[in-house]
């Protein structure tokens, strides 16, 4: 696709226009002014607003869209931008050189049109592609949203809400740092209701598929008056524009100055560079003035600190809502565990845990830093019980697996890190053999001993860090957990400290 | 140097060997190329189709090549087919992001797949499988194409498409008796040339002997197509 200008008005070209270019050769896109008398397409407004979509997302013709930009209802902006002689894609921020390739496009008819591989699963974005967002009135949303919730919120969560509920009112930023069972969701309902009363937009967005299914349907059952638009790869609510949505990061890529609103959850759940485009992407989708919340059980470092000092707004929430005191990691050292496993054998603290665990009938996740170890591992694991399964990311049986954990069909579930969080099975027993890799960081420990004790019937459980040599992410893990104990005591969440717990 | 499928850095193993040969490293990680499934062993000498414990083969040849063979009109219309890789998951995944996403990289790592094999190959003309100008705006290339030039050859604008419908919403009957759906674009002759037809997939080889027929009518010597894969 090319374009001209012509009466400062960017125009489709037709092949034997002269001067015509790809948008990204222009060095300026004029923006119409908005002619209030224009008949503007209803359906349209309500597909493209808050949204940044390519012509071939749109069901409309090409002509219709281009009436719409010269009357000021729509902008085109340029799929890649160059800055400093650097690529952006504006879709998804990247600016990775080597996440950019060149081609022979049959649309511009160059023969080095760009385009960005780092979102091209979401139709590609190139040098020539005009990505349209929508600048015409809003559709206007102001009925009242009830809030249906029967339960009630413990001490801390209720003290969490009112500063959400705040900083929504006040479009300011907020940390909610929870430690991993202690009902982060219902925290967020006081302050989606107060939002959505105002007529704001409500966003929640999260870096897992997994996440979204898990929220989407919890809720809807407490907002049942309106529709809640659920959005991962391959969802039906794709084009749905409601009031509330949850939407995995690469779905918010589709949105542009979309939300009063935003709430990140997990914020900390991949490493810093996933992270960052999760954040690129909300401050797209947000509008100019907006809140944004951030959930986390173990924000990162330099948020932590930036909380000691005062510079970022937070609340926690130290304590689990069942009011007892986290369980508190216990480390181990087993020698050179990768030099006894190449022997086809346990280090024989693992396998005394292991096998207390099977006699006691305790169910018990074990977590390997590596996939390739589970292949040794596992045959010798099945001779203590043949119903030990492992498990890793593309495992094409990882639900039936965990399904199979969860009915206690399994007695013990060896796995990688991907079931450090986001998973409930009451009663388990925690154990980490190599603790010491760098895989396992502070987060990724605290995640994993957030896995037991997390229900109100079995609210204790043992967690062992196997190691062969202590590391500060094991040390920091261990106090970070103590400290948040304390801090619940102190504050009246949990009603005991365990004896011999070390603070 | 990143992997064209999953975009994990490439390790570069630096040695003796690899300082001075000009050969280009893997464009695929190992963990992708583990993924994907050379084909191997017994195969149709005519498609490619794996054998193995097939108990549907005659002499050498898979049941749908036989049947090809027997019909008059197609016989001996396409020498050859020769496909480097099962249409396993990761190929299927792989071909859409090239192909229906559109990510034109992708076809390097599929031309380094390919190219030992046009290199054991005699050759005159490399042809490219046309696209109807509607699907070639929606997909911005012809993958065909993308594949040989990613191979570093020219292609040889030989057959243009007469209308457009996707192939992969047919069934085999629909497709083998389908009328002609392409056209020699110049009266070249080729009387005695040796082509090679490129293609991302080889399913019921309809498409190709299509392509094949035409250029045999204009006197092509032989006709072998290369195809990513044999689906």
């Amino acid at each position: 696709m090319r374009f001209i200008l012509q009466e400062n008005k960017l125009k489709l070209a037709a092949p034997t226009d002269p001067d015509n270019k790809p948008i990204t050769a222009l060095t300026q896109i004029p923006h119409p002014e908005t002619n209030p008398n224009y008949s503007f397409s209803q359906d349209l407004q309500h597909f493209l607003q808050g949204r940044m979509l390519l012509h071939d997302e749109l069901p409309f013709p090409k002509e219709q869209l281009q009436e719409h930009y010269e009357n000021g209802y729509i902008h085109y902006h340029k799929g890649i931008s160059i800055e400093k002689s650097k690529p952006i894609c504006t879709r998804c921020g990247n600016s990775s050189r080597h996440q950019f390739a060149a081609f022979p496009c049959a649309r511009c008819g160059e023969k080095e049109c760009l385009y960005c591989r780092q979102c091209i699963i979401m139709g590609r974005v190139s040098s020539c592609t005009p990505l349209l967002t929508w600048t015409g009135p809003e559709v206007q949303t102001k009925e009242s949203v009830p809030l249906k919730w029967e339960g009630t919120l413990s001490q801390g969560q209720a003290h969490a809400s009112k500063k959400v509920t705040e900083a929504i009112k006040a479009n300011g930023e907020l940390l909610v740092w929870a430690v991993c069972g202690a009902g982060k969701t219902e925290v967020l309902f006081a302050g989606i209701e107060a939002a959505l009363a105002q007529g704001k937009r409500v966003c929640i967005a999260t870096p897992r598929t997994d996440v979204v299914l898990e929220l989407s349907p919890r809720l809807q059952a407490v907002f049942p008056d309106i529709k809640v638009a659920a959005l991962y790869g391959g969802s039906e609510d794709r084009n749905e524009n409601s009031v509330l949505t949850i939407s995995t990061t690469h779905q918010l890529f589709r949105f542009h100055d979309a939300f009063d609103t935003i709430i990140i959850d997990e914020v900390d759940a991949f490493p810093f560079s996933a992270d960052a485009s999760l954040q690129r992407a909300a401050q797209k989708a947000r509008k100019n003035v907006s809140s944004l919340i951030y959930l986390s059980a173990t924000p990162n470092e330099k948020w932590q600190n930036e909380c000691k000092r005062g510079t970022r707004p937070f609340v926690t929430i130290p304590g689990r809502y069942h009011r007892h005191p986290l369980p508190v990691p216990e480390l181990k050292w087993c020698g050179n565990w990768e030099k006894t496993l190449k022997r086809g054998k346990l280090p024989r603290n693992v396998e005394a845990w292991i096998t207390k665990r099977l006699t006691d009938q305790t169910p018990a996740l074990l977590f390997l830093p590596k996939i390739e170890l589970m292949e040794t591992l596992l045959p010798y694991m099945k001779t203590f019980d043949e119903r030990i399964e492992g498990v890793h990311a593309e495992d094409p049986q990882r639900k039936e697996k965990v399904q199979r954990m969860r009915s206690k069909v399994t007695p013990l579930l060896v796995t990688t890190t991907i079931l450090e969080r986001g998973v409930t099975f009451p009663g388990v027993d925690v154990a980490v053999l190599g603790a010491e890799d760098r895989i396992f960081t502070e987060s990724a420990l605290v995640q994993i001993a957030g896995r037991a004790g997390r229900s109100a019937s079995q609210p204790n459980g043992n967690i062992t860090f196997f190691h062969y040599g202590k590391t500060n992410a094991m040390n920091k893990a261990t106090r970070q957990i103590t400290n948040m104990n304390k801090e619940a005591f102190e504050k009246g969440l949990i009603d005991y400290v365990l004896p011999g717990m070390r603070n | 140097m990143f992997c064209l499928g999953c975009g994990t850095e490439l390790k570069k193993v630096v040695s003796w060997h690899s300082l001075f040969a000009k050969e280009e490293g893997p464009l695929l990680c190992q963990e992708c190329l583990e993924k994907l499934e050379l084909i191997s062993g017994e195969v149709c000498r005519l498609c490619s189709r794996p054998l193995g414990q097939n108990p549907y083969q005659q002499d050498g040849m898979c049941l749908d090549c036989l049947r090809w063979e027997e019909n008059e009109a197609w016989s001996g219309v396409l020498d050859r087919n020769i496909s480097v890789l099962m249409y396993n998951d990761y190929c299927k995944e792989l071909i859409a992001l090239f192909k229906y996403r559109g990510d034109y990289a992708v076809a390097a790592a599929f031309a380094s797949l390919l190219k030992h094999q046009l290199g054991t190959l005699t050759y005159d003309l490399i042809v490219p499988v046309p696209l109807s100008p509607e699907r070639l705006y929606e997909r911005g290339f012809n993958q065909s194409e993308a594949l040989i030039l990613s191979l570093g050859k020219e292609p040889a604008h030989l057959l243009a498409r007469k209308h457009s419908e996707k192939q992969s919403k047919k069934s085999r009957h629909d497709r083998i008796h389908l009328p002609q759906v392409f056209q020699i674009t110049q009266q070249t002759n080729l009387s005695g040339k040796q082509i090679v037809l490129i293609d991302d997939i080889y399913t019921t080889g309809s498409t190709l002997r299509h392509a094949a027929i035409l250029l045999k009518e204009a006197g092509a010597k032989t006709v072998i197509s290369l195809t990513v894969a044999r689906g």
